[in-house]
């Protein structure tokens, strides 16, 4: 009884925050709004009992995707909405081809068999006895190791590239200094001026912080 | 908890371990002692790769398979093993002199070319489409980073560009051909397509194609070179060295494992697609380089050439032909290597140049560096006695013996074209009024050049050793 209740809640909040993802006027909104579609997903797949997958979605889509996608937003300057002129003007067109592609898709997923011999015939049958995540990792480190590894290697590289590529050694720029910051003591740091009244100071302010 | 007896079982891994191990040690060496440790990594990046290739040879030779066949060890993948660390620690050697003098000196240049040679030894022992895109990957993602290394170049940057987007642009091809395998045969190994594929079906010729389309690319292929002269172009000169060395060995290592451990029952209709890209490969090789003022971009030609006369070995689908195909990367990269030298040291006071008029008269400025670039060149297009000529013969005798006439003659032809473009730079050398003059070379720069030079003519006095163990590495396959 509750977890039909469940997966209606997920369901339509999830159709909803996705709809509100294109609609809303403002980026930022839209991402808030893609983050509360993937959270709602990933309670669908707890529902169905993939636990694994949906932790993932949260940490890897809502933890990393979505707010890599919010700084995104927010540092380039782009006009969102301009982009979006027009677009419930193109709702009822958009609407038809979407239709015709969902019967399409109805059609070809009714009319889908699973051949009786595919389930024996998988290589890495899903235990019954153990939780999915420990299913997983029971695997993913003996059997398939070597892959695991591999994966590592690649973003390491990726890693590695995105440094070598971007990271620039500036000789201008300014940096902290932790040592020097803590041994400045209130005699370095402040110095104490008498200003007579309604005269102001000469000195440049600006000379003097730099 | 892993038990003793399961890490002996991993012993066939060793080199990989111990490369991927030692390309994290010189990271962090580099990462903490920064650019004053570039000289320290870049001397440990030469060892490892020379120790690495050591531990392949001292390694058993039987045939190992392990986890499921992901990972195959015979002879075949030793002989491209060795090749392909040997041509990544020349081109850390070769690039030393080159890096000071731009200001490059960067530790990550010989890091990168470690995890790179990682992925192509992975590429060459993969044993199922997971590890062959992995170790594909593995290597392209530290080319196309080595292509824009030097970042504040435009023309390096727009070829590390251009590189990236074809080469995921290929990958995408070579993952859905992989897929529609998958689905036509429910299963990634290739010993296992081999067995369900039996005499094949439509649907996976058209996943082969794709995973075909994506090889080429790789080895820059026609009709998928178009990157090829962009980017041989615009990356700096040790990296186009690299990029013309091992990671051509290794793609054409897994080409013919590909061809030969997974599709043995179709290899009528994947030799239909080999005879068309060797062909087309040959031909575009000679005559697009004909035009070419730039010496980069010439080899960039020069090279979509050799790979096309390397495929037809591989087109004719026997042991003798997967022979001839190993002889030939042994000694185009024995020629490459030679010849990147030469134009390493095409450097003037106020820097490298790369036009090929900037040779003429070479033979009165430096007649020692004419000599041996000139040999190279007559190697390069195939004339005797020199390396060359006999890769070639290995090569067009397999396509003869398979029935295959057509593709000798025009592949016969076509070095004639090619010969034409080698030899207009050695006219240039010895003929034509001298230009300024080259500054000297390195003595790194020297030795690489010398020895390819000698071993050019050594193999024709004797060839016994690369000939005897490319046969017994290409019996491996059968």
């Amino acid at each position: 009884m509750i977890a039909p209740l469940f997966f209606y809640i997920f369901a339509s909040l999830c159709i909803a925050s996705a709809f509100m993802v294109i609609a809303s006027k403002n980026a930022v909104h839209s991402v808030l709004f893609l983050i509360l579609a993937f959270v709602n997903a990933s309670g669908l797949f707890v529902l169905l009992g993939a636990e694994f997958v949906a932790m993932i979605l949260v940490v890897v889509y809502v933890g990393a995707v979505a707010v890599l996608f919010l700084f995104v937003v927010m540092m380039l300057d782009v006009d969102f909405t301009e982009l979006r002129e027009g677009f419930l003007q193109y709702l009822p067109i958009g609407a038809v081809v979407g239709c015709i592609l969902l019967a399409e898709l109805l059609l070809v997923v009714g009319a889908w068999t699973i051949a009786p011999t595919m389930p024996q015939s998988i290589t890495t049958p899903i235990p019954t006895d153990v939780s999915n995540t420990m299913a997983l990792g029971l695997v993913l480190y003996t059997k398939y190791v070597y892959y695991f590894q591999l994966a590592g290697l690649v973003l390491l590289v990726a890693m590695i590239g995105a440094i070598v590529l971007t990271l620039q050694h500036r000789q201008s720029a300014k940096r902290q200094i932790a040592s020097v910051q803590n041994a400045r003591n209130k005699a370095t740091a402040i110095e104490i001026k008498q200003v007579p009244s309604g005269q102001g100071i000469k000195e440049d302010i600006e000379e003097k912080v730099s | 908890m892993m038990l003793p007896a399961e890490l002996l079982s991993l012993k066939p891994l060793l080199p990989e371990i111990t490369l991927a191990l030692g390309g994290m040690v010189l990271l962090m060496i580099g990462a903490y002692g920064g650019e004053r440790a570039t000289g320290v990594v870049n001397g440990l990046a030469v060892l490892l790769l020379a120790g690495v290739a050591g531990l392949v040879v001292w390694m058993p030779a039987e045939k190992v398979a392990l986890f499921n066949g992901s990972f195959i060890v015979d002879l075949f993948a030793r002989f491209m093993k060795v090749l392909s660390l040997a041509g990544s620690a020349i081109a850390i050697l070769m690039s030393l002199d080159y890096m000071k003098g731009a200001g490059q000196r960067r530790f990550e240049y010989p890091v990168l070319v470690v995890f790179s040679t990682l992925g192509m030894l992975v590429l060459v022992s993969a044993g199922d489409l997971i590890a062959l895109y992995l170790g594909l990957e593995l290597m392209s993602l530290c080319l196309y980073v080595l292509a824009a290394f030097h970042r504040e170049n435009v023309r390096a940057s727009e070829a590390g560009l251009k590189y990236f987007v074809l080469g995921a642009l290929s990958s995408g091809m070579l993952l859905y051909g992989c897929s529609l395998i998958y689905g036509f045969t429910g299963t990634v190994t290739f010993t296992g397509i081999a067995q369900a594929a039996g005499q094949g079906g439509v649907g996976l010729v058209f996943g082969l194609v794709f995973l075909f389309a994506g090889l080429c690319f790789k080895v820059s292929a026609v009709p998928f070179h178009m990157w090829t002269p962009d980017v041989y172009e615009g990356a700096p000169t040790p990296v186009t060295t690299f990029f013309a060395a091992s990671p051509k060995v290794a793609a054409i290592a897994i080409f013919v494992r590909v061809a030969i451990d997974a599709f043995p029952g179709i290899a009528s209709q994947w030799q239909q697609i080999l005879v068309f890209v060797s062909l087309a490969s040959m031909l575009l090789g000679a005559f697009a380089a004909i035009g070419q003022t730039n010496i980069k971009r010439l080899m960039a030609y020069s090279s979509i050439g050799h790979m096309g006369f390397a495929l037809i070995g591989l087109a004719a689908g026997t042991a003798e032909g997967v022979q001839g195909v190993l002889v030939y990367m042994g000694i185009y990269l024995v020629m490459t290597l030679g010849t990147f030298a030469a134009i390493m040291s095409m450097r003037r006071a106020e820097g490298p140049v790369e036009e090929i008029a900037d040779l003429a008269g070479l033979s009165r400025t430096n007649p020692g560096m004419a000599f041996f670039f000139a040999m190279l060149l007559f190697s390069l297009a195939g004339i005797p006695p020199l390396a060359g000529f006999f890769a070639k013969f290995y090569v067009f005798l397999a396509a003869i013996q398979a029935g295959l006439y057509a593709l000798a003659v025009i592949g016969v032809l076509a070095s004639v074209v090619g010969a034409f473009y080698y030899l207009r730079i050695v006219k240039l050398m010895y003929f034509d009024d001298p230009a300024q003059a080259f500054v000297p070379m390195p003595g790194m720069l020297k030795a690489v050049f010398g020895v390819s030079g000698l071993l050019n003519i050594a193999f024709f006095i004797y060839p016994a050793p690369l000939v005897a163990t490319a046969a017994a590495a290409a019996k491996s396959l059968f």
